[in-house]
Order: structure tokens, then sequence, then C-alpha cells
């Protein structure tokens, strides 16, 4: 049983940060119907940025507590991906809008290898460490143990999701968006600024990113140039398996995508007898991603297609 | 942009391009031998691969500032460093692009994944390839004349590992966990057999793969089963994470692992918990090696800090640069000839090889974390 509950902890940690990152994918894509590879990339800016403003500053032995130092990268990183989003969709996605949608996706695998490298450059090859500032204490809950990190991780992702949840349902902007998202043209018509309305999906969404890519960065106590890749990548099956353009689909996409992930890899051993290992983790997570397509050729709560005049 | 000034610059190119193509054949007064360096320089073990290229670079600047000749004309050495991306169809590519540059030797690739489907694309071409790095049984295992490594081989290193892990360590419960790599999975298999070898049990096997950071899954199944050692074959960008893991889910266990890991950077990223960790590295420690300390100082003022197998990079140079200095001919075919007879005093060790292209006799040390730094534990000699 103790197990059973450490896996599920697992797997929820693991999936709000999928699904915070699958948010950025399907806010895009909902408005656009743009699928924005380089949002991983902006995911591994947040934690790169953070993680040079916190060795900054843990570096010329600044006298605070290791969770203010942490949050003022936090705080850094934030601004600086919104910026980076901001400017992509402006450099290599505006331009692109009218034209056939491979166009865009393309320059969105480009953008996604430029940051990469970019990174590279400015980071180097190496795997940056996660200064080991921020409290390690551990609590036990039905047998299991939880950290203060994972803790951290699962509260920051509700209180986000659920602030975005407001913000698409009960404000001006979020109706902008939702009103864009159904049809750029009529709600153009409607006096919605489209072009506003998208630079600022953009923002938000990247900010978003940033938090998830810090949080992972600070969990696994390491940042690499490479990290957004593999990151961006399940996001993206996590926005898929909940029914891409669908903010509730994307958080319930990702923590499932998650928890499936963390009981594949516990159990699929005891289940088959030993005949499949964890080996076939990935395996596993992506069939039921594809059983679920299939059945639901939208997604768990997409909408049908087709929908947009 | 109008015709003329199109023309113009056009012209200034191309003219420009053959100056610089008459300046290159003026070179070829002196002997231009080109070999490849191939390993990851992108992707999670770019640092790994860098570090290569670096100890081969370092190698081949030497030999052509002490201005050697070859057949009466001095050598002039050119590296040509490629990126393999620690990614098996992307080595053979890598392979085929450097037999298709010319190059007469081949020092590469790190891993065993990528250095084994590489090395039937140098054997087909007759290209001598020195890995600094491979380990895995099976690279030297496919009767292959041009495949050498400077290297210790998993088996020799799992056997000592496992042997470690039961009599010096007293485990009877014992998790293995490997990358799925050629070189993870191999040294855990030889691992595996060690271990049942001396009598320990090993209660769970579990995988992960060479891009994971998450192994919070697997853990918790493996916790479930109470070892007493958790052996890794893997990486650092794994091993380090994994370490911190292990802390966190409160498994007590020892971490045990090879050389994949045994590296400055598992200590930076694992931080505290990397304390404790054991780990083995073929051959001698770099301060017990005959030319280490004398190496590490010449590398730290052009690189900076090692990470690994730098000094294993820049040994394969010499060790093919003397081949080719005893067949007088940088010949791929003549010098292939002399590799086997090799008999050559490196920075890492003595260098021979047997009729597979092994070393004769690997040493492997044991290492553990104690105070934030690798310290010897024991280097057990001679392995088979």
């Amino acid at each position: 049983m103790d197990i059973f509950v450490q896996q599920l902890i697992n797997g929820l940690v693991l999936g709000s940060v999928y699904a915070l990152v699958a948010l950025g994918y399907t806010m895009v894509y909902g408005i656009l119907e743009l699928i924005n590879f380089a949002h991983g990339e902006i995911t591994m800016f947040g934690a790169m940025v953070a993680l040079a403003v916190i060795s900054a500053l843990t570096g010329a032995g600044v006298d605070l507590p290791g969770v203010v130092i942490a949050l003022l990268g936090l705080l850094t990183a934030i601004p600086v991906c919104m910026a980076l989003g901001y400017t992509i969709e402006r450099v290599a996605y505006r331009p692109l809008r009218h034209a056939p949608r491979l166009a865009p996706l393309i320059t969105a695998i480009g953008v996604s290898i430029v940051l990469q490298n970019v990174a590279m450059l400015i980071w180097g090859r190496q795997y940056i460490p996660f200064p080991p500032i921020l409290p390690q204490g551990h609590h036990n809950l039905l047998g299991a143990r939880i950290t203060d990190i994972q803790i951290a991780i699962l509260v920051t992702s509700v209180v986000l999701m659920i602030a975005l949840t407001l913000l698409v349902q009960r404000t001006r902007l979020g109706r902008a968006m939702r009103a864009t998202a159904q049809s750029p043209q009529l709600a153009g018509l409607m006096g919605v600024n489209s072009n506003t309305v998208i630079s600022l999906t953009f923002i938000i969404g990247s900010g978003l990113a940033a938090v998830a890519g810090v949080m992972v960065s600070a969990y696994y106590g390491l940042a690499h140039y490479y990290m957004g890749f593999l990151l961006g990548l399940k996001a993206f099956s996590a926005a898929v398996l909940g029914g891409i353009g669908n903010l509730a689909g994307a958080m319930l996409g990702g923590l499932l995508l998650g928890v499936i992930e963390s009981l594949g890899a516990g159990y699929i051993g005891d289940i088959t007898g030993g005949f499949l290992g964890s080996n076939y983790q990935d395996v596993f997570a992506f069939f039921v991603l594809i059983a679920v397509l299939i059945v639901r050729p939208s997604g768990l709560l997409g909408e049908r297609v087709g929908e947009r005049a | 942009m109008n015709p003329t000034l199109r023309n113009t610059l056009l012209t200034a190119l191309v003219s420009a391009a053959l100056i610089s193509g008459c300046s290159k054949k003026d070179e070829s007064a002196d002997n231009i031998i080109k070999i490849g360096s191939a390993s990851p320089l992108t992707g999670p073990q770019a640092h790994l691969g860098k570090d290569n290229e670096n100890g081969a670079q370092l190698a081949v600047d030497e030999i052509n500032a002490a201005g050697l000749t070859l057949n009466g004309k001095k050598m002039h050495i050119d590296l040509i460093a490629e990126d393999d991306q620690a990614d098996p169809k992307a080595a053979t590519t890598v392979a085929q692009k450097l037999v298709d540059d010319g190059v007469v030797g081949v020092i590469g690739h790190l891993n065993s994944g990528a250095t084994i489907p590489a090395s039937k694309i140098y054997f087909d071409a007759g290209i001598p390839q020195i890995s600094p790095s491979a380990t895995a049984i099976s690279y030297t295992a496919q009767g292959y004349n041009t495949a050498y490594r400077v290297m210790t081989n998993d088996r020799q290193q799992g056997q000592v590992l496992g042997q470690y892990a039961v009599n010096q360590l007293g485990a009877k419960r014992i998790a293995v966990i490997d990358d799925r790599t050629a070189y993870g999975q191999g040294l855990a298999d030889e691992f595996e057999k060690a271990v049942k070898a001396a009598g320990g049990e090993v209660v769970a096997r579990e995988y992960t793969t060479d891009k994971s950071t998450d192994f919070m899954a697997i853990l918790t199944s493996i916790k479930s089963h109470d070892p007493q050692v958790v052996f890794f074959g893997g990486m650092d960008p794994q091993a380090a994470p994994l370490a911190k893991q292990l802390n966190e889910l409160g498994i007590k266990a020892q971490l045990l692992g090879g050389d994949g890991m045994q590296t400055p950077a598992f200590i930076d990223l694992a931080n505290s918990a990397a304390e404790g960790t054991i780990a083995s590295n073929p051959g001698l420690p770099l301060d017990s090696m005959p030319g280490g300390k004398a190496f590490r100082e010449k590398f730290n003022a052009r690189f900076g800090e090692i990470q690994n197998y730098a000094p294993y990079a820049y040994d394969a140079v010499y060790v093919m640069v003397d081949a080719m200095k005893r067949a007088n001919s940088s010949d791929p075919a003549k010098y292939l000839a002399e590799l086997p007879k090799t008999d050559h005093q490196g920075v890492t060790g003595h260098i021979r090889f047997d009729n597979k292209g092994d070393l004769t006799d690997g040493a492997v040390s044991l290492y553990q974390v104690k105070s934030g730094k690798w310290q010897v534990l024991q280097t057990v000699q001679n392995t088979k």
C-alpha cells in the first residue's frame, strides 16, 4: 500500500510539471492551431536563467534564506521567458500567420534548435547543478515520503492552474482569448485586437513554462541545454492526451501521463510476471495514449474538430 | 543587388577560394595526416565528448609541434572532430563521413552503443579505430582487425565490481539498474553475472534511459525489495539525480556504479547525495598513472578540468602515431599491421593489445566519494 501511495505521489509531482508545460502548448494551439515546438526550450531557458541568478547570488555570498534566493531566480526567469516567448511569436510565427500550416511548424522546429544552441553557447555543454539551498525536509504521508520540494511543486502547479482557469473564464482578456480561438476574424470585428491577444497568450504560456523549468531543475538538482526537448515532448503528449486546445484537458492529460508513467514503471514488471520490465515504461505510456486516441481521437476532453468556420 | 556588383563579388569570392586552395596545396610538402575524432559534441553527454576531443587534440598538437618525420617528410596531423550525438544511427553517418573525408585512423567513439555500429564501417574501409572509452565486450568480439581500445572492458570491470559488492561490502541483496545503452546494459549484465558467481542475489532489475532524470518510480519499486546495494550501469547525468532520489525516498542502500559516473560532474550535480557513492574506473587513478600529474597540468592549462576519458583519447592518438612511425607510413593498410605489436608506455599505463584488440593487463580502480571528492579505495591489477 505505501509503495502504491509513493508511486502515486511520484506520478502526481511529475504530472503537475507536465501539466504546466502542456498548458503552454494547448493555449497556443487553441488560438493559432500551431504546435509551438520551441515551448520546451522556453522551459529550459527558464531553468537556465534562474540558475544563473541563483549561482551568482550564492557565489557572491549573499546572505539570504535559500528559498528567497530561489524565488529571486524564479522572478528573473519569468520575465525573461515572457520576453522570449513574445519575441519568438513576433519574429518566427507572426510573419507566417497566413502561410500554409506546415510553414510555421517548420519554423517552430527551427526556433527550438536555435534556442538549444544559443543556450549551449551561453551556458556550455555541462550539466549545471542546482545549489543545495532549498530545504531538504520530508514528511510521512500514509507510509510514503513526500519532500518539501515535491509539496512546493504540487501546490504551485495547482495554484497556477486555478489562476489560469480564472483568467480565461472570468476576465475580459480571457473572453478575448476564447473569442480569438473561435474565430480570429469575427473577434476582430467585435473589437478584439487579435495580435495583442496572441502575444499575451505566448507571454502567459512562457511564464508558466519558466515556473515549470525552475521547478524541474530544483527537483532533479540539475539543468542542461537539452532538458527542454524530452520535457516538451512529454508535455505535448499530455496536451494531446487531454485534448489539445482544451485547458482542462492539458491539466488532466499532464497529471494522468505522470501517474501512468509512474505506475507503469513501478508495476509493469509485477503485472507481466517479469516478462516486461521498467524499460517498457515509455512504451506503456504511449500505448495508453494511442488507446485513448483510438476511442476519442480529439483527446479526453477535446472538442469536435471542424468547429472553426 | 545589381548584376555588376554581384559579378564582382562572385569573382572576388572565387579568387579568394582559389587562393586559399593554393595555400593549402603548398603545405602538402608536409605529410598531412587526417585523423578522425568521433564523440558526442551535442546532447546530454556533450561534456564528455568534448573532453575526449580535447584529449586527442592535446596529443595531436604535441606531435605536430615535435616535428616528427615519416618517410622523410614532416608529419602534420589534422584532427577532424565529428559529433555522433552518442547515437548509434548518427554514429554510422559520422563514420561514413570520416571515411569519405579520407581519414587514415579514428579515435573514438565515446559510447559503446555508437562505437559498435561505426566499427563495421571502419573495418570495411580498412581504417584502424582506437576507442578511448568504449568498454562493451561485443566491440572487439566482432572479429574486426581494425577495432582497438585503450580501456579495460566491461567484463574486467563488472567482475571487479560484482566481487567487491558481495565479498567486501558483504551485500546479499542487490538491485541493478541500467540505462539500456550498449555500455550500461553490458556493464550491468557482467556485474550481475559476477554477483551471482560470488553468491549474491539480484533482487530487482530495473531499466531507464540515457536521457531520463526521473527515477522515482523504479526506485520506489526497488525500495519494496529492500536491497543492500543499488548498482547503476550508466552515465553521470543519470547517476546524479538517481543518487539524490535514493536519498529522498529514504533508501539506505549503498550506490555502486562504473566509469560512466566516476566523474567530477557527478559530485557537482548530486551534491551531498554523492557522499559515500562507490564507482570503478578502468585503469589507474590519474595521479597514480605514470604520466598522470604532468597530463593533468597540461590539460588544465589549456582546457580546464578533465571530465573522464581525456587521458585515454590522448594515449590513443600516441598509440596510433607510434604504429605509423614503426611502419614508416600513414597508409592504413601498412600501419594496421603494426598496431598488434603496440608496446607503449602511455599516460594511462602500459598499453599492449591481445589478439582481439583489448588491453592485455588492464587495471580497474575503485573510488568512493568522501567529503566531496573521489578518493581511491583500491586498485585491482591484471584483470582478465
